[in-house]
């Protein structure tokens, strides 16, 4: 399978008082065509602006990004493109999906009108056109009386609505990539399940490739091919879905893994991971986990552990497997 | 977004060190580099409204026929007026005026309305909507228009100009105290001394008035600036100081006349007013920032 | 841009509500305007000097002065004469000037309308200047337009209004000679009296746009827009200042009844036959029933601007309008 998305070594950074803060430090992983890559990692943990990155949506922020590639569709490089390039990207070859399908949505703006400025602004289509194009994108993603809720206001809207509006407007010109950034989070239970599924059954159909970033392991394993654990601005395990399943390898993921309830299982209390994200201003000298590791060792509080690529083409970023290159160890 | 959750999140654990209300404020009022300017304008405006007749290098009162219309020079650095007085030394003596008039007028209002939205938020029921449709009357004017009335019926004057201005604070400052009062009668620590059996007075006066004093501060420097704008304007329209008292309104008023032949007479008190109400809207604008974090202007 | 479905709002919401509405913020503008009047009449009544011998002049006999009095009505006991103007007010007599003996309504007539176009013009200058400086200054926040915008807008709520006036007249009436000095004759006499008269809410409106503006581009649909491959060009003015400007307009259109009080010592500063230098004019004759009735009107105006502008915010802001 092709690489659609490389991001290599990419580092980013926030300014506060003067004070630069690093948020991203040498985030590496790469998306298939086609596939579905899950992002994952507790809130704070630089998931979000991962996505930002890749689509430089920094306007208004202090963020920039300090160093590294994101190689889009083989050679192209975004990092080097200008923003009047990057506008022709955002939207029509990488488009995005938000948290918040209620703020989300520009409130004093029909839904027809909104949907309508990527289609007439990347696909060129002339007025009639357009609306036709948007009416049928609605239906595809299963809005009834499409024709209707192009007059209307998003606060007329329930959130799963809205966020089916979102996946309209972000798929309405075929991207080659979707960034969904937490889509089923802010929603109800049973209306998450309908959203992801809308989302895989799309995938499937557009033959998109799809970045799902989410703190919820339960979607990972109902959406993803494979995945990308993310800790403290680094990357620090991926491997194919069933695999980080059956044997996760770094202890941070193992963490995740044991805190997500399971049927049959009769425990008093969930396991959770003690402690909390550090602060990206204050991270610990050596491995960033070790304050919160079970298993942590005198080195990890000296030396960050370097990425090893282990079998399986997955790789993990812990000194348990210093030892053992490409061995197993459970 | 998550970022700015964990930045912000950064700068409150090193602010946890010690807390202390009085250095937070003065260490924020710190960063507030033009208000603390405009904070100093201010206070060295207050010392020559103390000391200015001291200072003063003419008597502001007594005409110099030889000496009318001056350009500034070096015998008077701002020039003289129409009876040769020195503009300096009448600016310095209308520093005091205006000062006291403005002073004067928001304090009257702000302890009437103070008085009155801490009563009427307190208490509801028919004395709040007695209050409450009062100054709905009140508001039905706006606000200079209300002072000239009230200068039109008690005739012209400085004191008459305080009366007009305090009382056109009122409503303002009942309302103002009104909403907050609302807001910290709910709170917990109310609560718990109106079950310990406190009085009503002590509650207003010990638990929900210092609540309020944070967006009661900013009130009162804003409308600092409002109450000079509007003593000097009754002054030009001559409802306020006598023509010939150097009131900062009135010299502009009989300069006016002046002002194709010789600027300067109608460009000073002009300048001083300006400065003066610049300053106190730029130490409103700052305490704002600090005190009232809500309503923040970036 | 927003007036399509703005007008569609209205139907929406069914019009009979909307007259229901403002039938009902009517009715609640009676009892207030009933004070206003009652305590407008006693208390011009208060103002001191006798009306009678002001008309009779200094060198009549006391006998004329009863004359007069009685003529006036004035030696009826006061609520008599509050019923009696009241009664006239509503056949439209507003009474006759004392100074000048003519009918107050004759007076009114030509002086009420150069007034108008006078916060009219003004309320332009501000909504067009101040929403611009304070558009500019938030796109180019911490940046140099921004600081310029700001200095500027601070300096404007701070600048006496009739100084600024003194100053325009010298420069651009005196000096440059563009305008009259005064005088409504022509829209060229309305330009140096309404920027005098709007400096001050452009200025407020400018630091409130900014801030709201702000405000608004922090929203996450802002970042929507961006994602979607806009330019800054359409995402500022398109998403972001559209849902600015409710809050931005409520603000003016609560401002301008205090443009009303301004157009006061505007009015004087440039000679302005309108109805505030009117009301400077009688106070200074104590011509009470003129002073009397600009009051009243000023305060009707002031109630009226205000009932408009809470009427149109709610049919302004499309969230409002359905849910209320």
């Amino acid at each position: 399978m092709e690489k659609l998305l490389q991001v290599e070594k990419l580092e980013t950074q926030f300014t506060k008082d003067k004070q630069k803060i690093k948020i991203l430090h040498g985030v590496n992983f790469h998306i298939h065509q086609g596939e579905v890559l899950g992002l994952v990692g507790e809130s704070g943990s630089g998931k979000s602006i991962t996505s930002l990155s890749i689509m430089k949506l920094f306007k208004g922020t202090s963020g920039e990004i300090n160093s590294g590639r994101i190689l889009f569709n083989g050679d192209e490089d975004l990092i080097n493109k200008s923003e009047t390039e990057m506008r022709k990207i955002r939207g029509k070859q990488i488009a995005m999906i938000f948290q918040e399908p209620m703020t989300s949505l520009n409130p004093v703006m029909k839904i027809g009108e909104q949907l309508l400025e990527p289609i007439r602004l990347h696909l060129g289509l002339e007025e009639k056109k357009a609306k036709e194009h948007a009416v049928s994108i609605l239906k595809k993603v299963g809005i009834p009386r499409a024709e209707e809720i192009m007059n209307e206001f998003p606060h007329q809207l329930s959130g799963g609505m809205r966020q089916r509006i979102m996946i309209a407007m972000a798929i309405s010109c075929n991207p080659q990539l979707l960034i969904a950034d937490e889509p089923s989070t802010a929603l109800d239970v049973t209306i998450q399940a309908q959203i992801l599924d809308l989302m895989k059954q799309l995938q499937q159909k557009e033959k998109m490739s799809v970045l799902l970033i989410t703190h919820d392991l339960g979607v990972v394993a109902e959406m993803c091919e494979r995945v990308v654990v993310m800790y403290a601005g680094r990357v620090v395990e991926e491997a194919d879905v069933f695999d980080l399943f059956e044997s996760p390898k770094h202890p941070y993921t193992k963490g995740l893994i044991a805190s997500v309830p399971k049927l049959g299982q009769k425990k008093e209390k969930l396991d959770s991971i003690k402690g909390n994200v550090p602060n990206p201003s204050e991270l610990p000298k050596g491995c960033k986990f070790a304050p919160r590791c079970n298993d942590v060792m005198p080195i990890c509080y000296e030396q960050e552990p370097p990425e090893l690529n282990l079998e399986n083409a997955r790789s993990c970023s812990c000194w348990l497997y210093k030892e053992e290159r490409g061995g197993i160890r459970v | 977004m998550e970022l700015s959750k964990a930045v912000n999140s950064s700068t409150t654990i090193k602010k946890e060190k010690k807390y202390s209300p009085l250095r937070e404020l003065l260490k924020n009022w710190k960063k507030q580099k033009n208000a603390l300017w405009a904070s100093l304008f201010i206070l060295l405006l207050i010392t020559v409204a103390i000391i200015g007749p001291f200072i003063a290098p003419y008597d502001p009162y007594k005409p110099d026929y030889n000496a009318m219309l001056q350009g500034p020079g070096i015998d008077h650095i701002a020039g003289t007026d129409e009876y040769g007085r020195d503009i300096f030394s009448r600016l310095l003596f209308g520093a005091r005026i205006s000062l006291t008039v403005s002073f004067l007028s928001v304090f009257l209002g702000a302890i009437g309305g103070t008085i009155l939205g801490l009563l009427s938020g307190y208490f509801g029921g028919w004395l709040d909507r007695l209050i409450m449709r009062s100054s709905d009357v009140m508001f039905a004017f706006p606000d200079i228009l209300l002072a000239i009335a009230i200068v039109a019926i008690l005739g012209p004057g400085l004191t008459n100009v305080v009366i007009a201005v305090s009382i056109f604070s009122i409503p303002s400052f009942a309302r103002l105290v009104r909403s907050s009062t609302l807001e910290a009668k709910e709170t917990v620590f109310v609560e718990a001394a109106k079950s310990m059996g406190a009085s009503h007075f002590r509650i207003m006066f010990q638990h929900i008035l210092p609540e309020t004093l944070g967006s009661l501060i900013v009130f009162i420097s804003m409308r600092i600036g409002t109450a000079i704008l509007a003593a000097s304007s009754l002054s030009f329209l001559g409802l306020g100081a006598s023509p010939e008292t150097p009131d900062w309104g009135a010299m502009l008023s009989l300069g006016r006349d002046y002002l194709g032949t010789s600027t300067h007479v109608v460009m000073m008190p002009g300048i001083a007013i300006f400065l003066t109400v610049l300053a106190f809207n730029i130490v409103g604008d700052g305490l704002r920032d600090v005190l009232d974090p809500k309503t923040k202007n970036e | 841009m927003l007036k399509s479905y703005r007008a569609k709002g209205f139907f929406r919401k069914g019009l009979l509500t909307v007259l229901q509405y403002i039938i009902k913020r009517i009715f609640e503008m009676i009892p207030i305007l009933f004070i206003v009047s009652i305590l407008i009449f006693f208390f011009t009544h208060l103002i001191p000097g006798d009306p009678a011998r002001l008309v009779a002049g200094k060198d009549a006999t006391f006998e004329e002065v009863a004359t007069i009095r009685e003529e006036l009505g004035l030696d009826k006991p006061i609520w008599e004469q509050y019923v009696t103007y009241m009664g006239n007010l509503f056949q439209g007599d507003l009474g006759t000037s004392l100074k000048t003996g003519l009918p107050i309504m004759d007076m009114f007539v030509d002086r009420f309308m150069p007034s108008i176009y006078l916060t009219l013009f003004s309320m332009v200058w501000a909504l067009v200047i101040g929403l611009l400086i304070g558009t500019l200054s938030a796109v180019f926040k911490n940046k140099w337009p921004d600081y310029l915008g700001m200095v500027s807008a601070v300096s404007g709520i701070s600048l006496p209004g009739f100084w600024l006036g003194l100053i325009l007249i010298q420069i651009f009436s005196v000096q440059l000679g563009w305008f009259p000095t005064g005088g409504a004759d022509g829209w060229k006499s309305y330009v140096l009296p309404s920027l005098t008269l709007g400096a001050g809410i452009m200025s407020m409106l400018a630091r409130f746009t900014r801030s709201s503006l702000l405000e608004t581009l922090k929203a996450d649909f802002i970042r929507t827009g961006r994602a979607k491959g806009l330019k800054e060009s359409i995402v500022i003015p398109k998403h972001a200042l559209r849902n600015s400007l409710i809050p931005v307009v409520t603000i003016a259109g609560l401002q301008f009844g205090f443009l009303l009080g301004g157009s006061v010592v505007v009015e004087t500063v440039f000679s302005f036959p309108g109805m505030g230098r009117l009301l400077i004019d009688s106070i200074s004759f104590r011509d009470y029933p003129v002073i009397q009735a600009e009051l009243l009107l000023f305060s009707i105006e002031f109630i009226m601007v205000n009932l408009v502008v809470d009427i149109l915010y709610s049919y302004l802001n499309p969230k409002i309008r359905y849910t209320a």
